[in-house]
């Protein structure tokens, strides 16, 4: 097992795990510790993929700006009971769920050949990134800046408290 | 070289958990976390595609990159709207919201 493959498998461990912290811890404060775990082990996959930017912005953003946020909704919106039940009633049924679906994911997985090149993954240049964002996929890219433009101006709107409103 | 299928797998793995969770948990919080971990697996899915098999392109990275600026879109909208909810009902648990269920 080379180097690389070692520490693959030790992000691998370390992502799945934080992950199930996320889903089947008892605490939500648990829960969103985990999450911040989870999206930086996803950087450090990033990392060892060669894509160093996608590492960057998922720090920046994600680890960032989503687990903040998300820590925000929860601090806001605390239950009332002082150890609130976090899972309904369905839970064999969603262990079935989702047991069934790695299933599936992991037959699809395993039987098929996937094409390959044989080539180490080489280090993908920002300049390269830049380059394809904004010749080839400069529409889709406004179009983005737009949506995500319309959805904070949502939530500004949705956020206000009703006394804000009758001014 | 770490195999393609290796990425696949992990992938497949988070995506199932992030399943689960959406259909276990009660607080809307929570289930957006799930959900994030859903985008996450897909995100993975694609930048290892994109590097295994045709790495002089970059379909996969934009792509990722696109996912994560809906997901912070979704997520602030996401925020907004619970917040609104929990103003109006006192609860963020989704299973307590129900007058639209029959």
């Amino acid at each position: 097992m080379s180097a690389n493959e070692a520490v693959f498998y030790f992000i691998a461990v370390i992502t799945v795990i934080s992950a199930l912290g996320v889903v089947a811890s008892n605490r939500v404060a648990y829960a969103a510790i985990s999450l911040v775990f989870t999206l930086v082990a996803v950087a450090a996959l990033y990392i060892l993929l060669a894509t160093e930017f996608l590492a960057l912005v998922q720090l920046l953003l994600y680890a960032g700006g989503v687990a903040v946020l998300l820590l925000f909704a929860l601090m806001l919106t605390r239950a009332r009971e002082l150890v609130p039940v976090l899972d309904n009633a369905q839970k064999p049924f969603a262990a079935v769920a989702g047991l069934g679906l790695l299933g599936v994911l992991l037959t699809m997985v395993y039987q098929t050949t996937w094409p390959r090149n044989a080539s180490e993954p080489t280090l993908v240049s920002l300049n390269a990134i830049g380059d394809a964002l904004f010749r080839s996929w400069a529409l889709p890219f406004e179009v983005v800046s737009l949506v995500l433009l319309v959805a904070l101006v949502g939530a500004i709107v949705l956020a206000r408290s009703e006394e804000e409103e009758e001014e | 070289m770490i195999p393609l299928n290796s990425f696949l797998v992990l992938s497949a793995i988070l995506f199932s958990l992030g399943v689960y969770g959406v259909l276990v948990r009660r607080h809307a919080v929570l289930i957006l976390m799930s959900i994030e971990l859903m985008l996450n697996a897909a995100s993975i899915n694609m930048v290892a595609f994109a590097v295994y098999t045709s790495p002089q392109r970059f379909v996969g990275i934009i792509f990722a990159i696109f996912i994560i600026t809906v997901a912070a879109a979704e997520v602030g909208l996401a925020l907004a709207i619970i917040l609104r909810l929990f103003r109006n009902r006192t609860t963020a648990n989704v299973d307590e919201v129900h007058e639209l269920k029959w």
